[in-house]
């Protein structure tokens, strides 16, 4: 099939960017939509042009590098991906695709559709994690037994990828749904409740300072998750802060 | 210069324990006057940066993903094995030390094994304290399974996603240790050479992928955690960014590089599906434990299913060849990954592949599926005759176990392997070889560090499946914390390492000197072009089979590609910017390097072992007609190749390995 | 406890709280006008009661203003704050591919309910207080003293067309805003579990009802007059 790519470029972070047009030609639908990219930019080098950059690396939806807005959604229009598992089948011959980085002030542009997350890394090392050393020196693994259902909702919440669709989604670019995801992981393990009081208070604090806007629970951020993160998480953080803001 | 592998004295069970008790350690307060550079994020790189900063050093860590959690460990899928047993089904450290010995081919080195075996229950007690969200049954305990090329349940799980929940585990102790102040994380960093003074590594020249500044860094010791070397092949189930350029350099600066032709190939993977392709994804080998693996008996049903007339499905039970179940029937469809990848290979070259290409085999569901059904209804006491019910009741217990697995399979192939059985074949997966160590995780070249899949110590000719992540973790959270103070403490008067020295100033030179070659030379093809020319030589004649002739001629065809790439490569932009065509040129140029001296490594050793298959060495006769044929006479060693300036050139220095707690014997499945 | 109003999650909790207070006093006004529809003098006495009795006027009245004016501020302060955490926006939003049109739009249906909401109080409170605590008539006695003047004065509002009409767009607008917000509003407190769906199927019943039986209200009082 034979495509209208429009692509966010923009040469780095000062440069104003703008999108552009360009054709692809004899694309096939068992493409995933980042070969399709690595066609677009072997023409471009080809044709002396600088290819399109775009952040990606383990092309199987679980290193949450990959961070495209396609045709107005997080990671395109398939549900439970992300881009790289995207597969040109799911577009048809002759359209028009827009191409956009995903946009928060949290998230500014390195250079055309690559942008920079370490919002993210900042908010984990906040309280992302149980404090105990590295020793080996801990109890038995199955010493603390624990309920199968609050393991599997953890699991569930552990299933993040930070990828950041959460926040490209969500009309006011709030990061409530990957922040809840940490703090709901810990809050639901016994390892991690001891904690659970400064570790939200500090995770949020962090999340507030780096700009990303509050949660109107729209629900977006659920939709377009890779990983399908539930809205529950973002209730359980809510109260988790309001109990630990009580306690002080 | 003899290879001393440092390995401690007396008996095996005990060699761990003496030599913690006995080796130098760094008080805290010089902890603190003392840098280390740790290279890599993954489960190894991550690991070990966390411990070593909770030690007390001041770590700085580096890695070219924008956060330390996308290092390609997160793909891992499987599990992490670990001697614990809880199943009560036998299990035991000496029996993990023999299963991943014997798993290995007889090619690992007994005492780093046996430590390995010996550390692994704490890797559980210690993720399960950090939060690592395992898989648990319904009194709390948590769940096991079983992988390939054992016979116990040790295999500790987080549903299809084990490595990711490890890797997130290792990263919020690093985090941490970032909040702490006693990690400082260069992210979007790539490591292009190591520096070495008077004979040590003291630090590490880097480029920002950002900005293209060219970056010194000094420390008392570089720990590399960096993975494999897989992408040499183009395709593989590798991260696009995974490569060998910081293991490379290391190489040429002196550290020895060990049995570069080992290389895993996973037998589960999606097949090709077209010229575009750019990288492989594996289906964990936890879908060997209920799928079944199966070809058709004819050849005219092959045809059939080849031109779509006739449904896999349709093919009637005694017209399906159930190969490694008939080849193995001791093992049967969990033999190890060597073997289970060399009997797809072996059936789609007699034609009897199943896709458009010939290059797949069925993974079929249908009977497990049955069988959990008929289970769950007669726990339901509903009727187990209904066979809708039965069907529906047994997808969901697969749906249960594998569906992230099924989901991304639908995504990918666009068929749904709940009703039609999963097309497969093996890829590149796995390097077993890598940076040559001693048993203190030490290079050749005197504090320089190899952990994790960067190194070759553990897993000997062929890695068994869930013992990668069970490597990474204990290198780096309870090996290399010890053994490097035993280094370092020689270091607590050394003082700060200045950057503003010869030997900072020649690295960061020879750096430039690279990057200006590749951005001034503007040729003819892409970088892409080189490698995707570079992974067809690799596949082609350094693959699953490997001959004299093949490896002779990939030899020299590699040797003529890299000058062409010397010459005709061609990287738009500039290095003062975010120029992912520059990176990949460099990352390039160094697998144009390896794969010679891989193919090299493939060409001296004239026996078949683990993921080294030589068509050469084969048995001739008896029950294991066909089977690999190791030659443990001539070739029971470690071939570590130190750098001359060419490939070829390359000298071999032998590490003998001496069994003493396990009888070499032929490895059988049967 | 001491600003928690400055975190995002504290926002949110006393945006939910305020609009659980909200929602409460639309049920009770909803109770009280649906009075009219049935019996005149039911809700004259009814509503004398509520124009004179001190704890509602002088507690309860301030209480809902100060909701009522704290659910708009903060609203605004929300939205401005939500907006600037996006620099450029998308050249291409597909936003109803993940999220329903009313729960992107509350700015807007509540800027139409505060539009509405002045012009409410141009009809009713205002005059109220001024025939109270300006002219100082607290009998609420129409002006020939035969009865109570609050059913008269609601039916004589309603007879023009553009009232109603502006009336029952006003109402449409507030369904709208319900129909995220009931739901919304549990979500922000932390209340997601098992009786979520349940709830979800209740608030829209509510957000849909409600506002429905006001204009029904309206329209009864314009054709019966």
């Amino acid at each position: 099939m034979n495509l209208t790519l429009k692509i966010w470029r923009q040469k780095n972070a000062n440069d104003k960017g703008g999108l552009v047009d360009y054709k692809v030609t004899d694309v096939s639908p068992d493409m995933s939509f980042l070969e399709m990219l690595d066609v677009l930019n072997e023409d471009l080098i080809n044709k002396n042009e600088e290819p399109v950059a775009f952040d990606h690396d383990c092309r199987e939806g679980i290193c949450g590098m990959c961070s495209l807005y396609i045709n107005g959604e997080a990671h395109g229009p398939d549900r439970g991906i992300t881009t790289c598992q995207l597969h040109m089948r799911m577009f048809k011959d002759g359209d028009t695709i827009y191409i956009e980085p995903f946009r928060a002030a949290a998230f500014p542009v390195i250079k055309d559709l690559v942008v920079d997350r370490s919002a993210f890394d900042r908010i984990q090392h906040a309280g992302g994690f149980i404090s105990v050393n590295t020793s080996g020196n801990t109890i038995d693994a199955n010493a603390i037994p624990v309920n199968k259902h609050d393991a599997d909702k953890a699991f569930d919440a552990a299933t993040c990828i930070g990828c950041g669709a959460c926040v490209a989604s969500c009309k006011n670019s709030s990061a409530m749904l990957f922040v809840s995801a940490k703090v709901s992981q810990f809050a639901l393990l016994p390892q991690g409740k001891i904690e659970a009081t400064d570790r939200v208070l500090n995770m949020v604090k962090q999340m507030d300072e780096e700009g990303f806007g509050n949660c109107t629970n729209t629900g977006a951020c659920e939709v377009e998750c890779p990983k399908g993160i539930s809205l529950e998480n973002i209730a359980r953080m809510n109260r988790e802060y309001l109990k630990a803001s009580l306690k002080g | 210069m003899a290879l001393d592998s440092k390995i401690p004295e007396g008996p095996i069970a005990d060699k761990w324990t003496n030599y913690k008790n006995n080796i130098n350690l760094v008080n805290p307060a010089n902890k603190r006057n003392i840098d280390v550079i740790v290279v890599g994020t993954g489960l190894a790189g991550g690991s070990a940066a966390a411990t070593l900063a909770e030690l007390g050093y001041n770590v700085k860590a580096f890695c070219f993903q924008d956060s330390p959690r996308r290092a390609h460990s997160i793909a891992a899928q499987g599990g992490i094995n670990a001697a614990k047993n809880y199943q009560g089904d036998g299990d035991s450290v000496y029996r993990l030390f023999y299963d991943t010995v014997k798993g290995g081919d007889y090619r690992s080195r007994e005492a780093n094994v046996y430590r390995l075996a010996e550390v692994s229950a704490n890797i559980i007690d210690q993720c399960v304290a950090q939060g690592v969200p395992f898989a648990r049954e319904y009194g709390g305990y948590l769940d096991n399974r079983s992988f390939g090329g054992v016979l116990v349940s040790r295999t500790f799980y987080a549903a299809g996603q084990t490595g990711q929940q490890l890797l997130l585990g290792a990263y919020s102790a690093m985090n941490r240790q970032i909040g702490r102040g006693k990690i400082k994380m260069y992210n979007r960093h790539e490591m292009l050479d190591v520096v070495v003074v008077d004979g040590k590594a003291r630090g590490i020249i880097t480029r920002n992928l950002i900005t293209g500044e060219i970056e010194r860094h000094s420390a008392h010791a570089v720990v590399l955690g960096t993975g494999g070397y897989g992408n040499v092949f183009f395709l593989s189930t590798n991260a696009m960014g995974s490569n060998v350029t910081a293991a490379w350099k290391a190489h040429k600066r002196g550290a020895y590089f060990a049995n570069p032709c080992y290389t895993q190939i996973h037998p589960t993977c999606i097949p090709v599906s077209g010229e575009h392709q750019s990288k492989l994804t594996l289906m964990s080998e936890s879908l060997r434990n209920d799928g079944r693996i199966w070809v058709p008996k004819h050849k005219k049903d092959v045809e059939a299913i080849r031109n779509k007339t006739l449904k896999p499905k349709d093919i009637k039970e005694e017209d399906r060849d159930y190969y490694l179940e008939r080849r193995y029937p001791a093992f049967g469809n969990l033999v190890p990954r060597d073997v289970a990848s060399r009997a797809a290979k072996e059936r789609c070259d007699a034609g009897y592949g199943v896709n458009a290409t010939g290059e797949a085999v069925f993974l079929d569901f249908a009977s497990a599926i049955e069988r959990y059904g008929k289970e769950q209804a007669t726990v339901r006491h509903l009727d187990i005759n209904d066979a809708a019910l039965v069907k529906k009741l047994g997808q969901e217990v697969v749906k249960n176990k594998y569906g992230n697995l099924f989901q991304m399979y639908e995504k990918i192939v666009d068929q749904n392997p709940y009703e039609t059985p999963m097309m497969i074949y093996p890829a590149v997966h796995y390097t077993m070889g890598g940076i040559w160590v001693d048993y203190n995780l030490m290079t050749t070249v005197p504090g320089l560090y190899a952990i994790g899949e960067a190194n070759f110590s553990d897993h000997g000719a062929n890695r068994l499946g869930a013992s990668a992540l069970m490597q990474g973790l204990a290198d780096g959270y309870f090996v290399l914390p010890y053994t490097i103070g035993d280094y370092l403490a020689a270091d607590i008067r050394t003082g700060k390492i200045p950057t503003d020295t010869p030997e900072f100033d020649e690295a960061e030179k020879n750096v430039r000197d690279q990057i200006n070659h590749l951005i001034n030379n503007n040729g003819k093809y892409s970088v892409d072009h080189f490698h995707k020319k570079l992974g067809k030589i690799m596949w082609n004649k350094v693959g699953m089979a490997r001959n004299v002739k093949g490896l002779t001629e990939a030899i020299q065809e590699i040797k003529e590609l890299r000058a062409e790439f010397w010459k005709d490569v061609k990287v738009p932009g500039t290095n003062e910017e975010f120029n992912e065509e520059l990176a990949k040129a460099g990352r390039v140029a160094d697998f144009l390097e390896l794969g010679e001296l891989f193919a090299k490594d493939a060409l001296h050793r004239e026996e078949s072992c683990g993921g080294h298959f030589r068509e050469d060495a084969v048995e001739e006769s008896g029950e294991q007609k066909g089977e690999a044929k190791r030659d443990d006479e001539n070739f029971a060693y470690v071939a570590a190749w130190e750098y001359k300036g060419e490939p070829s050139e390359a000298v071999l220095h032998k590490e003998q390995l001496e069994f003493k707690d396990i009888e070499l014997k032929q490895r059988s499945y049967k | 406890m001491s600003g928690i109003l400055n975190s995002s999650i504290g926002r949110k909790f006393a945006m939910a709280l305020s609009a659980f207070f909200l929602m409460i006093f639309l049920l009770q006004h909803f109770a009280i006008n649906s009075l009219s529809v049935f019996s005149a003098d039911a809700f004259n006495e009814v509503s004398h009661f509520m124009g004179t009795n001190w704890l509602i006027q002088f507690v309860m009245q301030p209480i809902l203003m100060f909701g009522v004016v704290f659910h708009f501020v903060m609203g605004f302060v929300l939205e401005i704050r939500n907006r600037k955490a996006r620099h450029i926006s998308y050249a291409k939003n597909n936003g109803a591919a993940n999220s329903t049109w009313m729960s992107r739009n509350m700015i807007y249906s509540g800027l139409f309910i505060l539009i509405f909401l002045i012009i409410h109080f141009l009809d009713f409170w205002f005059p109220e207080i001024n025939t109270k605590y300006i002219q100082g008539d607290m009998s609420g006695l129409l002006a020939d003293g035969e009865g109570y003047r609050y059913f008269e004065e609601l039916q004589h509002k309603f007879e023009p067309v553009w009232r109603v009409a502006l009336y029952c767009v006003g109402f449409v607008f507030l369904a709208l805003h319900l129909l995220h917000g009931f739901n919304s509003a549990f979500q922000s407190v932390g209340a997601n579990n098992k009786y979520t769906k349940g709830l979800k199927g209740f608030g829209k019943a509510y957000a849909i009802l409600i506002p429905l039986g006001f204009i029904v209200i309206a329209l009864v009082h314009h054709f019966n007059h």
